[in-house]
């Protein structure tokens, strides 16, 4: 079977599944008894199983099955959560990571998964014994029915169903000749079912269809309130499905007597009993099948694709621009109005363009609570990582650089910021560490902060350190505010572990952070307070493609400064500009601001000019800090497309890009970050 | 161009004039022609390095070929074009005084460039073509424009 074309699907959802097992390991760590995170993991587990199945990768499948044997238990509550069995499925996860990984850059073989599995299965049974039994008794119960025999549980659910107003039905599904991926077909099928109504059962049976034992035909029995054309819809909405028809379930009971429900009382009970599991089961899989559904209508889409679209309406939007130019300066009043219109359309198609490629930050987020599980074990210390705002949205291209730095920053409050137990208990600290990771939106901007409330930052040591490995002199060092000193940590160079350890302290990861923060765009500052802990602050572009602008003239010469670095425009004459330590300052409701002059910085060809009485002066800030630029004129607001300037001028300073402007002309934008620098 | 067989040993060439003397380079390198247009100036770069241009919708450099190969300015008249080249994935306009034609040339009527000695440094030539009572000088781009001016803009 050429399962070549599915291999990048089964990639990625294993990727997918392999997150939720995750995270949702870590939630039943801290609730054992929470019955719908272990059905999730159930079921994430078993998609893996049957779909590596299908693909032929039995290392994982193998896995996954001795893992679902645990869970079983587990679910079943004939196991308990120990420390020692979530850390051997934590193993597995880690193992069944390796291997798709593995998968992926197609070198099999090297990572054995054989005494994970022996370990798996002594634990199943050092436990108990009992689940085996119980197991062949149900394969045999299955295996005897050959058409549709009901057993009395089942018989007792449909009869239940029946007088809530519910119908049972007996679904006939065959599935397109040549379908490739039966399993699969045969899951979405069930999960379909699943949504209208509840599952009792199939012939063959679950296990059956995984290992497509089934020639193209199965039969389900569902219990559901919606009509029997509803129930064919659903499953006829997948694909490569030919046929599926449903009927009503004809009990037994119905044509021969009342002898079924009529049965001694201890049968009763133990069916009320079955029934109540199954429908605990069934309340925690509606959750996950809502879950599912959200995420269930989307389309995976090559992030390629959506590059070339977002540089589509780029060239749409300059377009329009054009246009809209054309219009004003002959002084077509129709087209003008055609404009507006079309001006409308082309807002709504960037923000949906945009929208498409914004991903929330939690799929960064989300890998993270497992690392600090497993860091601060490794460290000896106890530590509650709190996340909040996890849906806050941000660029695709930025989430997929945002994930190493801020792997950095939780290391270090983990490593040097969070203190050992007993030495916070001295201090009167909860000895149990507190690391937040926020996210959340702040004008065009998306702020991360990683929090912790450790020891802090003692800016004397740092002070010390950079004199010491010769990063700045002495009396730099002297001159240093305390948030100043603080921020050396992100010198080149600079690591404040006395002992290196494995997890952080190779002096290349602040500066790491730093680098690849503004190469996004962004900023990265830190706040400290020694014994109460320090605040790391990311700033984000929300996108990095197209920006609100101001445009200012010098001389002839156009630029654009990004509207988000400014504060202010003002005008003030010549007079207003002091001289302080040589450079030229203002002074603006109390504050000194130095004056840039962009002409000078940019080297405008001089033109003759009579002195102007009068200055605008565009005030703008990175970080706290601010400067005031002066320039000829304001042109106004614009909407820009940001365009590099191409390999033969990158890295020209001042200059952050280019971007065309409605005449056509190509307008450079200004990079603030270096000119105040 | 050095290594085609004889039975192929004819190239195209798109020739063009810089002061009175005549250029050319290889037709496969050249994408269009354009009249000159607004250029923008790019602050810190060198002197060479005209300014950017829009190409439909994209960012162009534009070089100014003289200026690279340190022949006398003059200023630009209704013949002046900008020759858009590719050179390693690099799209650069080069502003020439006039584009002539396009004409084919034998291989064996090339010269080496070390033969004749212009104004221009020969590294920045690939050879010297004659042609009747004409004289077509090949241009070396990958020296003019190629990647290894990077480092001296930065």
């Amino acid at each position: 079977m050429d399962t070549n074309q599915y291999m990048g699907m089964f990639l990625e959802e294993s990727r997918e599944h392999l997150q939720t097992l995750n995270s949702c390991v870590l939630d039943l760590e801290n609730d054992p008894e929470n019955l719908s995170v272990l059905s999730e993991i159930f079921r994430s587990a078993h998609t893996i199983k049957g779909m590596s199945a299908t693909m032929g990768f039995t290392t994982i499948a193998e896995l996954t099955h001795e893992m679902e044997n645990i869970l079983d238990l587990l679910r079943k509550g004939q196991l308990k959560a120990s420390h020692d069995i979530i850390d051997t499925i934590f193993k597995c996860v880690d193992t069944l990571e390796q291997l798709v990984e593995s998968v992926a850059t197609n070198n099999e073989s090297s990572i054995d998964s054989k005494p994970l599995i022996v370990r798996l299965k002594a634990l199943a049974k050092g436990e108990s014994v009992l689940p085996a039994v119980e197991k062949t008794v149900i394969k045999a119960a299955a295996s005897e029915i050959s058409t549709i025999e009901l057993s009395d549980t089942e018989i007792a659910v449909i009869k239940k169903a029946r007088a809530q107003g519910m119908q049972a039905y007996e679904v006939q599904i065959s599935l397109r000749e040549g379908c490739l991926l039966k399993s699969a077909r045969s899951y979405m099928v069930m999960n379909a079912l699943d949504e209208i109504g509840e599952v009792i059962k199939s012939i063959p049976v679950v296990e059956e269809l995984e290992k497509e034992n089934f020639a193209l035909t199965f039969q389900v029995i569902v219990v559901s309130g919606s009509e029997a054309d509803k129930i064919q819809q659903a499953v006829l909405s997948i694909s490569e499905i030919d046929k599926a028809v449903a009927l009503p379930c004809v009990l037994p009971a119905d044509s021969s007597g009342q002898t079924i429900t009529e049965k001694p009382v201890e049968q009763a009970s133990k069916v009320q009993d079955e029934h109540a599991k199954t429908a605990n089961v069934a309340v925690a899989a509606q959750t996950t099948v809502e879950k599912k559904n959200r995420s269930g209508q989307s389309v995976r889409v090559d992030i390629d694709k959506l590059d070339t679209l977002l540089n589509l309406v780029g060239e749409l939007v300059i377009n329009k621009t054009r246009l809209e130019q054309i219009g004003l300066t002959h002084k077509l009043t129709d087209l003008v109005e055609t404009i507006e219109q079309m001006d409308r359309v082309t807002t709504d198609l960037q923000a949906v363009v945009m929208k498409v490629r914004m991903v929330p930050v939690g799929q960064v987020f989300n890998r993270f609570p497992r690392m600090v599980r497993d860091l601060s074990r490794d460290l000896n210390k106890e530590i509650n990582l709190i996340i909040q705002g996890e849906e806050t949205e941000l660029d695709r291209t930025v989430i997929d650089e945002i994930g190493d730095p801020l792997v950095h920053l939780l290391r270090n409050s983990i490593d040097h910021g969070i203190e050992h137990p007993d030495e916070r208990q001295e201090k009167g600290k909860n000895p149990i560490g507190e690391v937040r990771l926020i996210a959340r939106h702040e004008g065009n901007n998306v702020i991360i902060m990683v929090e912790d409330d450790g020891k802090g930052i003692n800016a004397d040591v740092i002070k010390n350190i950079a004199v010491k490995k010769g990063l700045i002199s002495q009396a730099e060092a002297d001159a240093m505010d305390v948030n100043d000193a603080v921020r050396l940590v992100f010198l080149p160079g600079f690591s404040t572990a006395e002992v290196v350890t494995d997890v952080s302290g190779r002096g290349v990861g602040m500066d790491a952070v730093k680098n690849k923060i503004e190469s996004l765009g962004g900023m990265v500052d830190v706040e400290t307070k020694i014994n109460e802990g320090s605040k790391f602050k990311i700033r984000l572009p929300l996108t990095l493609a197209i920006i609100q602008a101001l445009l200012v003239k010098v001389s002839e010469e156009i630029y654009a400064i990004p509207l988000g670095s400014i504060d202010s425009t003002i005008n003030i004459t010549p007079a207003d500009i002091k001289t302080v330590q040589n450079k030229e300052v203002i002074l603006i409701r109390g504050q000194i601001i130095p004056i840039v002059r962009l002409a000078n910085v940019l080297t405008v060809p001089e033109t003759e000019q009579e002195q102007p009485e009068e200055l605008f002066v565009v005030i703008v800030h990175i970080g706290e800090q601010r400067a005031g630029v002066i320039v000829d004129n304001l042109i106004g607001q614009q909407e820009i497309v940001i365009k590099s300037l191409g390999k033969l001028l990158a890295g020209i300073k001042v200059i952050a890009g280019a971007t065309i402007l409605g005449n056509g002309q190509v307008a450079l934008i200004i990079d603030i970050g270096s000119l105040i620098q | 161009m050095s290594e085609k067989n004889y039975s192929n040993s004819e190239i195209q060439l798109v020739a063009f004039k810089l002061g009175r003397e005549e250029y050319s380079v290889s037709i496969l390198q050249v994408q269009e022609i354009k009249r000159i247009t607004d250029i923008t100036r790019v602050p810190h770069t060198p002197d060479y390095i005209k300014g950017v241009i829009n190409l439909r919708g994209s960012v162009l450099p534009v070089i100014d070929l003289k200026k690279r190969l340190n022949l006398p300015q003059q200023a630009p008249t209704e013949d002046t074009r900008i020759i858009i080249v590719k050179v390693d994935e690099l799209s650069v306009g080069m502003i020439v005084d006039a584009v002539s034609e396009v004409m084919t040339i034998n291989q064996e009527d090339i010269d080496a460039p070390d033969v004749v000695v212009g104004n221009v440094a020969s590294n920045y030539l690939s050879g010297v073509g004659k042609l009747e009572n004409r004289l077509l000088i090949l241009l070396n781009l990958e020296e003019i424009i190629g990647a290894g001016q990077e480092a001296k803009i930065v």
